[in-house]
């Protein structure tokens, strides 16, 4: 061992040695005299964040530098923990609208197999829960830049076609291979309330419904049924089932709800399946603060808020409950927040990431703290996803992702500076944050 | 937290904390008990008396309905209202799905049902399979959550359909015209296909309850054995075949009226109703002999081929022949005015006046096993009650207050400056997105400038 590696092990205790050896061309970097939110932790008006190794080292008032360290002067920045996207496509790069699967024109692959029909939820329609975001990822999606400029290190990814669509993972925006972009390859199933539009099971919402219902009772009894099987060799073995390993296997679910009454629809559901819940959607999520709080689910709001149609008529008028949802959506984060509901934010449908973070300050115009919005962004996710001992705050011992700013984030004047992102500095490219505006 | 509590103890009917009522002056027609000029009191959600003389409790709040009638709530036996979905199509034996799990409160056809009178709707699957879904008898308690509308008191049911709507194949919506995909057609494309259906839908239930009951028979005699898959297809059937789930039959002729109660009595289980039921007058006797219920539309027919040997008598000689008869809506138009649907059956076959009250209230009542509680003015029955300006059975009529549970979720003055407020506030929030818009530049603001005016 190197006296050079030896050092960083010291700065990095808890570095697993293969990030350690991913970063080991880079030199430690400082950034000093920076205001650091470093959440969880109070503000430090003038300090520096010292990382080494992919990993943060120090954190601090005074915090001094091994000699050939990268120094970054701070003054006038902020440095934050890393931007989390609590629920996005990012990395995916050829994604299917969500409700688009199996209705109108089948994907051209499924086009020429032979015609096939769902005849209730033993032929498991829509379900491919061994799809993971994980496997597909690619550094080379083209909006990795982008999000990098609007302040975003990592994401929660999702494939999201289907009943039962796959499994997410936890990736970092950044890499020079895809595995490298891994924190975290199975961190939940992700379901939609797709029918089946080509004429088979399920092909209404109910269906949908009673589909998610038996099959959670298959899995479980599948899990039962092995178990006892394993136990008595003479026993009829219960066959494979792929599709139930995966919906075993998920740590929690999403599951989706936007109208209050499609919120109240979903905690009495989910009380019968046996997987963690979580709910996303809930653009009306601000007249059921109490009652997802009392039921202790965490929810996943997403940033594209309601709009009213563009071309519409405009004899047509919308019901006062709609005109309410599309006025009071962005004050949602704020109910949530003082519910004391575990919230992050989903960027699926908005049209940037940089369009991401101007939804935000809308939630923080209606009433959400900004402290809580960024905490929300950072910590709060990487605690729904069960990544906080990685992710989320500037701590020591934590992966390096810090998203470094001129002004208060959430500001319309602030400039992301660059992010680090495993240890690496990332500075926006001009193009990029142009494209991002 | 402060709403709670309110919602809570209105969702069972436990009004602590609302003072009795008293409504005075009135027509009350019981249905069951002729009418009484006089007043009737309400107290916990419950009707406590009825007669011409009643003792005031000293805290009520009176409601004088001088020269207007009361008459129980309307119960709509067959309703499609206040669903997301209605049809699980895609398969002929979808009795897995359940109305419960897509009841849309904030279906604005549930205010304009209790504006009407209806105070109880049973929306049920369509028709589109000869098995369909799991009902939900609701009541309609505007303003409350789905859960809070589901009535706890009902029976679980499960809608089953014959004729033109079930034999269509390859359509898997119900509708008119055929999905497409010939390779993938639906069964059955016959009646006779439909009989089929449920000889082996019902065939393999009882397989399955026997499969369980195999299985608790080896448990209990200490062998170690997997269990049964729970199915939730065959469950309801096998709860048919107990008796614990009512059946409600999408009927319209006669002979496969008597097609049905052949399997049901040689699968056996009951039928609990016919609906829509056009040919009920051909088959009354056998109906009544089977023990269903026949229920449908006062005098719509022809609007398809199955449909056209119905007569206005229908209801009329059903009841003549001692078939337990009730008028529903199958609309959302409909349940508005179920009142003038019954009353047309005095036109047509001279049903007296109780006789054709009853088409509404107590008989849809009896045959959903809900008579112990609603249906009637009777003391101890819960107090979903309205109160008409004219005698309901007159096309005049209008429902003034509607009251379920002994709470009041229509009143006409009310819902009048209420429209008000509404399009104050309607008006303020679009004029509000039109400013932003303007001030916001792009291009919806230009779009909305290039159009024509």
């Amino acid at each position: 061992m190197t006296t050079r590696r030896r050092d960083i092990l010291k700065w990095a205790s808890l570095a697993p040695l293969a990030a350690t050896l991913k970063a080991d061309g880079n030199p430690p970097l400082l950034i000093r005299n920076a205001k650091i939110v470093p959440v969880g932790a109070p503000p430090i008006a003038k300090g520096s964040v010292l990382v080494i190794g992919g990993f943060i080292a120090a954190v601090g008032e005074n915090v001094t530098a091994p000699a050939g360290s990268q120094i970054v002067e701070g003054e006038g920045l902020t440095i934050y923990p890393g931007l989390i996207d609590g629920l996005s496509t990012l990395g995916l790069d050829a994604v299917a609208p969500v409700s688009r699967f199996g209705a109108g024109a089948p994907p051209p692959s499924i086009a020429a197999a032979p015609v096939s029909i769902s005849r209730g939820p033993e032929d498991r329609p829509l379900t491919t829960p061994w799809v993971k975001a994980a496997d597909q990822v690619k550094t080379t999606d083209r909006r990795l830049p982008q999000a990098r400029s609007a302040g975003f290190t990592t994401a929660v990814t999702f494939p999201t076609s289907g009943i039962f669509a796959g499994q997410g993972a936890v990736i970092n925006l950044a890499a020079e291979r895809t595995s490298q972009m891994v924190v975290e390859p199975s961190v939940g199933m992700y379901t939609t309330l797709s029918t089946n539009r080509g004429g088979g099971f399920p092909n209404s919402l109910m269906g949908v419904i009673a589909y998610l219902r038996q099959t959670y009772i298959d899995a479980v009894h599948y899990r039962e049924a092995t178990a006892i099987a394993a136990k008595n060799p003479q026993l009829p073995r219960p066959g494979y089932e792929k599709a139930l390993e995966g919906i075993l296997e998920a740590p929690r679910t999403l599951f989706p709800a936007v109208r209050a009454y499609e919120i109240d629809r979903m905690l009495r559901l989910t009380k019968e399946f046996p997987t963690k819940t979580v709910l996303y959607g809930l653009h009306e999520g601000f007249r059921r603060g109490e009652e997802l709080s009392k039921a202790g689910i965490t929810a996943i709001v997403n940033l594209r808020w309601p709009e009213g149609t563009r071309d519409g008529d405009p004899e047509d008028r919308e019901d006062l409950k709609v005109l309410e949802l599309r006025d009071q959506a962005p004050s949602t984060p704020g109910v949530l927040a003082k519910s004391g509901v575990k919230f992050t934010f989903s960027t699926i449908g908005v049209d940037s990431p940089a369009a991401a973070i101007r939804a935000v300050k809308r939630a923080i115009d209606a009433g959400l703290p900004q402290s809580e919005a960024v905490k929300a962004m950072t910590l709060g996710a990487a605690e729904i996803f069960g990544v906080s001992n990685r992710l989320g705050s500037i701590e020591k011992g934590k992966v390096a992702n810090l998203t470094v700013t001129k002004g208060d984030l959430f500001q319309d004047s602030t400039r992301v500076q660059f992010v680090v992102i495993d240890g690496v500095k990332h500075d926006p490219t001009v193009e990029e944050t142009a494209a991002s505006r | 937290m402060k709403h709670f509590p309110l919602t809570l103890f209105a969702a069972f009917g436990l009004l602590a904390a609302d003072p009795p009522l008293v409504v005075q002056n009135a027509n009350i027609l019981t249905v069951t008990k002729g009418t009484v000029k006089g007043s009737m009191v309400v107290e916990n959600g419950k009707i406590k008396e009825v007669g011409e003389k009643v003792l005031v409790p000293p805290d009520a709040k009176i409601v004088d309905a001088s020269g207007q009638y009361v008459l129980p709530g309307i119960i709509d036996s067959h309703s499609h209202i206040a669903a997301d979905s209605i049809n699980e199509g895609s398969i002929s034996v979808s009795s897995m799905v359940r109305i419960e799990d897509v009841l849309n409160p904030e279906d604005a056809a549930i205010y304009r049902a209790i504006a009407g009178g209806t105070t109880i709707a049973n929306v049920l699957h369509g028709s589109a399979n000869a098995i369909g879904g799991q009902n939900s008898l609701i009541k309609l308690r505007w303003g409350k959550k789905a859960d809070e509308m589901i009535w706890d008191k009902s029976q679980p049911s499960i809608k089953f359909a014959l004729g033109e709507n079930p034999k269509r194949q390859g359509n898997p919506t119900g509708g008119r015209v055929g999905a497409g995909n010939v390779n993938t057609l639906r069964y059955p494309g016959t009646r006779m296909g439909i009989e089929d259906v449920y000889v082996e839908a019902f065939t393999r239930a009882k397989e399955y309850r026997e499969s369980w009951k195999q299985y608790e028979a080896q448990k209990a005699k200490g062998e170690t054995v997997i269990p049964p898959r729970r199915d939730l297809q065959l469950e309801p059937l096998v709860e048919v075949l107990e008796g614990k789930r009512l059946v409600h039959v999408h009927a319209y002729r006669g002979d496969e009226v008597l097609m049905m109660i052949r399997i049901a009595e040689q699968i056996g289980f009951k039928i609990t109703s016919f609906e829509h039921i056009l040919e009920g007058f051909k088959v009354a006797k056998e109906m009544a002999k089977h023990g269903s219920a026949g229920a449908g539309f006062s005098d719509w027919w022809a609007f398809k081929i199955e449909a056209y040997d119905a007569i206005p008598y229908n209801m009329a000689i059903m009841v003549r022949k001692g078939v337990l008869a009730s008028v529903n809506s199958d609309s959302a138009d409909t349940i508005r005015r179920l009142n003038t649907e019954a009353a047309k059956t005095m036109k047509y076959g001279g049903l007296t006046e109780e006789e054709a009250l009853k088409l509404v209230t107590i008989n849809p009542a009896i045959h959903l096993k809900v008579d112990k509680y609603v249906g009637s003015i009777e003391p101890g029955k819960d107090a979903d009650f309205v109160i008409w300006d004219k005698h309901p059975l007159s096309s005049f009529a209008r429902a003034q207050q509607v009251y379920i549970d002994g709470v009041k979720y229509f009143d006409r003055d009310e819902d009048a400056s209420a429209r008000m407020k509404k399009e104050a506030a309607k008006k303020a929030l679009e004029d509000k997105f039109k400013s932003e818009q303007q001030r916001r530049p792009g291009p919806a603001a230009g779009t909305a400038q290039r159009r024509p005016q």
